[in-house]
C-alpha cells in the first residue's frame, strides 16, 4: 500500500440469514449509505460461526471482523445467538492474548428491521479500525516454512 | 464438495439490473476481471447482461451450461432472498443440480449502499471472487420434503381472521381459531357504519361470526390465548390456554338471565370503549359468538368477597361453575395465520388535545360507540353529560399519526373515518362540523366520491394541524365551549374555532404485546412494531418464518376491505400448501461423520431441537435429520470437525472468506499458486 494514501481497512462481516443479512438487504432497499470497507458472509445463524472463520479472516488479510446476529431472545433457532455470544467472548479473550486489539472483533445485534442501525455500526467500526491501523498478520513479508506452519495451525 | 476427478467449470454472470447496479458498478470491468483473474479458479466464461433475471438472462445461463459444459454458476446480482430460486431453476432447466449455483449480492450490498464508483467496483470484484471460491465447494443436493398437517391455526377473531378461517373451513379443512376476548368480531363489531358505503357494520359482520361459530370444520377457542408454539412448518404443536369461563358451555343456553341478575356493574373499557357498563358475568354484546358469557373473576363479588352467587341461583340450566379451572389444550397444525389486529393510539399522550382532561373530547372508538344504535346512548350523539346534543363538532385528523413525536406512519383509515363521523354527526344532529386535516387521503374505490358527498353536505374543512384544544375561552362566544386553535394553512391565518364536541381521529398502533407475540411465533417486528411480511409487494401475507402467515392490521394499518383481502390471501397460501400435501425446504442440515466423532458430546447440549442423539454403545453422536433445523451451531462447535453442514459447509465459508480477501492480499493468491 502506498504511504501517501489513507488507510482503508477491510472488514469481514458474518451475518445471520434471518436478521442481520436481511438488515443489510433493507439498508440496500432503503438506499442507506455506508462505507464500502465491509464484505459480508451469510450464515444461517450467528451460532454457525466457527471461531476458525474469524481467525481465517484475520489471517487472510482482514483488518477486523464484525459478527452480527439476532437480538437476544429473538433467535430464529430459539437460543443459538447466546451460543454465538459465548464463543465471541472466549474468542476475543484469546485474540487479545495473541496481541490483537479487542476492537478488531466486534459483535453487533441487528434485527431484520434495523438496516439503518447496521449501516451506522458498520460506519462506526470502519472509523475505529481506520484509527487503529492495519493488522499486518496476513501480509507475510518473506515466505518461511515456520510461518506457513504457524498459519496452518492457526487456521 | 468437489469430486476428486471433477474439473471445475464455472460460469460467471454479472447483472446490470438496468442502472441499479450498472449506475454505480463498472459491471463490464468486473466481468472482464473475473474472466482474466479467476481463470485458474475454474471460471471458463464470464459475462455481463442487462437483466439476468429476465427470461433472456436465464436462457443465457442455460445455453452456456450446455455449450461450455459448466458445472458451477455464479450470478452477481441482487440479494439471494430475491432471486436465488430464479437462478437455481435456470440451472435445473439445463440439467445442472440447482444447488451448484451461487447468487452474490452486488446490488443491496454494493451499488445501492455505496457511492464511490471505484470502491464499489472493487468491492463487487471481491464479492464475486468470494462467490467463485465458495461455489467450488458446492455439492449436488436434493430439497427436503416435509409433510403438511391439514389443520390450520388462526389467531385473532377479527374480520381478517374470520375471513381466513372461513375460506379454509369452506374448503373442507380443519381450523382452530383462538380469540383472547369472550367473543369473536374484533374492532369491526364495535362500529356502527362502515365507510364509504355506510353499510351497517353488525349487519355484514354478524352473519360471518355465526358461520365461524357453527362451522363443522372450525373449532373455536374464545377467552383463550396461545401460550406455546413448537415445531416447524407442516407440523406445529400449539398449546392454547383456555381461561376458565366459570360457565359450563355444555349446559349454557345463552339465555342471558345471569347477566340480568348480576348485581355488579363495571365500566366496559374494551367493547364500549369506557362509555358503557357491563356486568361481572357478561358477553361483550348481544350477538356475541359464542353466546356463552364469562365471569370476570377480579370483578365478581363472589370471587372477591365469598358471597353473592346470584348468577348461579338464577341460572335455569345450572351452567354456572365456580370451580372451573384454566385448561391447556394442545393441537397439531400445519400452518398458522396471525390476525391479531391493532390497538387504538392513546390520545392522552397528546396532552394539548385535552383527552381525559376535557370532558367533551372523544376518541374515534368512543364516537363509534356513541353513534352505534346498540351503543350506550342508543345511537344518540350527545355530550359527556348524556343528554345535550352538540351544535358544533370538530373532528381532528392524524392524532398520533404522521407525527414525529408519536408515529411517523399514516394510519390509513383516519381520513375516511373522520369523513364518516362528519356525515353521521350532520345526519343525526344537524350540527356544524369542522374537519381539521393535514392532507385528505381518500384512495381506493368510491372513497373520494364519499369525500365529495361529505363536502356537498356542507361539512367545513380546515387544512392545518391543530395546535391545541382548550376550554379557556377569551373571546365573546367562547364561553363554555372547547376552542380549537389551528393554523389554517390555506388562508395562512391562525384561527380559534369554538365547538361543543371534539372527536380525535386517532391512529392505529401495534398491539401492546406485539413484541411478545412475535417472539412466541418466531417472527420479527418492524421498528414501528408491525409484523414484517416476506416481501412488501410480492409476498405481503407470508413471513420470514415458513408456515406462519399474517393478515389484517397486524401487518400494518389498513381498512376493512384490505383486511378481508389479506385474510383471504393468507388462506389461499395455506390451502395451496395443504393441497400439495408437502413442502420442499432448503436442504440445510448437519450430519455427523461417525468415523471422525470422538463421542465428546459437546454438540449434544447445543441443539435446541434435541436433534442430536448419543449412541452409548458405539460412543458416537448422530443427528436426526427430521429434527435438525440447520442452524449449524453444532458444526461450528465440533472440535474434531466431524460435523458437516450442507449449503454452509466449512469449506464453502472458508473459501468465500479467501475469495473476499483475494484482492487485498496478493500474497495469499501467490501462496496459493505456488502450492
Amino acid at each position: 500500500m502506498p504511504d501517501n494514501q489513507p488507510f482503508e481497512p477491510v472488514i469481514i462481516g458474518f451475518t445471520c440469514n434471518w436478521c442481520s443479512y436481511r438488515a443489510a438487504d433493507l439498508a440496500g432497499t432503503a438506499r442507506v449509505k455506508y462505507a464500502p470497507n465491509i464484505r459480508l458472509v451469510r450464515l444461517m445463524c450467528s451460532g454457525r460461526l466457527d471461531p476458525t472463520f474469524v481467525i481465517k479472516a484475520l489471517a487472510s488479510g482482514a483488518d477486523a471482523v464484525l459478527i452480527s446476529g439476532c437480538h437476544p431472545g429473538e433467535c430464529h433457532y430459539i437460543e443459538q445467538n447466546y451460543k454465538a455470544l459465548r464463543r465471541f467472548m472466549l474468542l476475543r479473550r484469546t485474540l487479545v492474548q495473541m496481541g490483537i486489539e479487542p476492537q478488531r472483533v466486534q459483535l453487533v445485534w441487528a434485527s431484520a428491521a434495523e438496516g439503518v442501525k447496521l449501516a451506522q455500526e458498520i460506519n462506526r467500526m470502519v472509523e475505529e479500525i481506520r484509527a487503529l491501523g492495519p493488522l499486518n498478520w496476513g501480509q507475510i513479508p518473506e515466505k518461511s516454512p515456520i510461518q506457513d506452519t504457524a498459519l496452518e495451525v492457526a487456521v | 464438495m468437489a469430486k476428486q476427478n471433477e474439473e471445475i467449470r464455472i460460469g460467471v454472470y454479472v447483472c446490470h439490473c438496468g442502472s441499479n447496479i450498472a449506475g454505480t458498478v463498472d459491471v463490464d470491468n468486473v466481468a472482464k476481471w473475473a474472466a482474466e483473474n479467476l481463470k485458474d479458479r475454474g471460471v471458463v466464461i464470464s459475462r455481463d447482461y442487462k437483466f439476468m433475471c429476465s427470461s433472456l438472462g436465464q436462457e443465457l445461463i442455460e445455453k452456456d451450461i450446455h455449450d461450455y459444459r459448466l458445472n458451477r454458476v455464479v450470478v452477481a446480482a441482487c440479494s439471494p432472498h430475491l432471486h436465488e430460486n430464479t437462478f437455481r431453476k435456470a440451472c435445473a432447466n439445463a440439467g445442472l443440480n440447482p444447488y451448484l449455483c451461487e447468487l452474490v449480492s452486488i446490488r443491496e450490498q454494493v451499488s445501492w449502499v455505496h457511492t464511490d464508483k471505484v470502491a464499489a467496483t472493487e468491492k463487487s470484484k471481491a464479492v464475486l471472487a468470494g462467490g467463485v471460491e465458495r461455489v467450488i465447494h458446492h455439492e449436488s443436493l436434493e430439497p427436503l420434503h416435509v409433510p403438511i398437517h391439514p389443520a390450520t391455526l388462526v389467531v385473532g377473531g377479527g374480520i381478517a381472521g374470520i375471513q381466513a378461517a372461513l375460506e379454509i373451513a369452506d374448503a373442507g379443512f380443519p381450523v382452530y381459531m383462538v380469540e383472547r376476548e369472550p367473543s369473536i368480531g374484533g374492532h369491526m363489531a364495535q362500529f356502527d357504519k362502515t365507510f364509504p358505503t355506510l353499510d351497517c357494520s353488525a349487519c355484514i359482520l354478524t352473519p360471518r361470526m355465526v358461520s365461524v361459530g357453527t362451522h363443522p370444520h372450525v373449532t373455536l377457542y374464545t377467552w383463550s390465548e396461545v401460550v406455546r408454539v413448537e415445531g416447524y412448518v407442516g407440523n406445529f404443536t400449539v398449546t392454547i390456554k383456555k381461561k376458565a369461563r366459570y360457565v359450563n358451555e355444555a349446559l349454557c343456553t345463552g339465555c342471558g338471565i345471569c347477566q340480568e341478575k348480576c348485581p355488579k356493574k363495571i365500566i366496559d373499557d374494551v367493547y364500549e370503549a369506557g362509555l358503557g357498563f357491563r356486568k361481572a358475568v357478561y358477553t361483550p354484546f348481544p350477538q356475541a359468538v359464542p353466546k356463552f358469557p364469562v365471569i370476570d373473576k377480579p370483578n365478581c363479588t363472589y370471587f372477591q368477597k365469598g358471597t353473592c352467587r346470584a348468577c348461579e341461583k338464577f341460572c335455569p340450566t345450572n351452567a354456572i361453575d365456580f370451580n372451573q379451572e384454566d385448561e391447556f389444550i394442545t393441537v397439531q397444525v400445519g400452518n398458522i395465520i396471525l390476525a391479531t389486529g391493532y390497538d387504538l393510539f392513546d390520545p392522552r399522550r397528546v396532552e394539548s388535545y385535552g383527552y381525559g382532561r376535557l370532558a367533551n373530547v372523544f376518541t374515534s372508538l368512543e364516537f363509534e360507540r356513541l353513534s352505534n344504535a346498540a351503543g350506550p346512548t342508543n345511537g344518540n350523539i350527545v355530550l359527556r353529560d348524556g343528554k345535550t346534543t352538540p351544535t358544533s363538532v370538530g373532528i381532528i385528523h392524524c392524532v398520533g399519526s404522521r407525527d414525529r413525536n408519536y408515529n411517523n406512519y399514516c394510519s390509513v383509515i383516519c381520513c375516511m373515518q373522520g369523513l364518516k363521523f362528519a356525515h353521521l354527526v350532520k345526519e343525526r344532529t344537524g350540527a356544524t362540523v369542522y374537519n381539521f386535516y393535514i392532507d385528505m387521503r381518500t384512495a381506493y374505490k368510491a372513497y373520494d366520491e364519499f369525500y365529495q358527498r361529505v363536502l356537498e353536505e356542507g361539512t367545513l374543512f380546515v387544512r392545518g394541524r391543530v395546535a391545541e384544544v382548550t376550554d379557556a375561552g377569551r373571546q365573546v362566544g367562547e364561553e363554555g365551549k372547547l376552542i380549537i386553535q389551528v393554523e389554517d394553512t390555506l388562508v395562512g391565518k391562525q384561527r380559534r374555532i369554538p365547538v361543543d364536541m371534539v372527536i380525535l381521529s386517532a391512529g392505529l398502533q401495534p398491539r401492546n404485546d406485539a413484541k411478545e407475540v412475535a417472539k412466541l411465533f418466531g417472527l420479527s417486528c418492524s421498528a414501528d412494531g408491525w409484523f414484517i411480511e416476506k416481501h412488501p409487494k410480492l409476498d405481503p401475507v407470508a413471513t420470514m418464518t415458513e408456515g406462519i402467515f399474517i393478515a389484517g392490521c397486524v401487518q400494518g394499518p389498513k381498512d376493512i376491505p384490505s383486511s378481508v383481502s389479506q385474510g383471504a390471501a393468507a388462506s389461499a397460501r395455506v390451502l395451496g400448501r395443504i393441497q400439495q400435501g408437502e413442502i420442499a425446504l432448503e436442504p440445510v442440515r448437519a450430519t455427523i461423520h461417525e468415523d471422525q466423532c470422538s463421542g465428546c458430546r459437546i454438540c449434544n447440549g447445543l441443539c435446541p431441537f434435541n436433534a442430536i442423539l448419543y449412541h452409548e454403545d458405539r460412543m458416537v453422536s448422530e443427528i436426526n435429520p427430521a429434527l435438525c433445523q440447520g442452524c449449524g451451531t453444532c458444526v461450528g462447535a465440533c472440535p474434531a470437525g466431524a460435523i458437516t453442514g450442507t449449503v454452509f459447509s466449512d469449506d464453502q465459508i472458508l473459501g468465500q472468506i479467501e475469495g473476499l480477501l483475494m484482492l487485498n492480499v496478493p500474497e495469499i493468491a501467490t501462496l496459493k499458486e505456488t502450492q
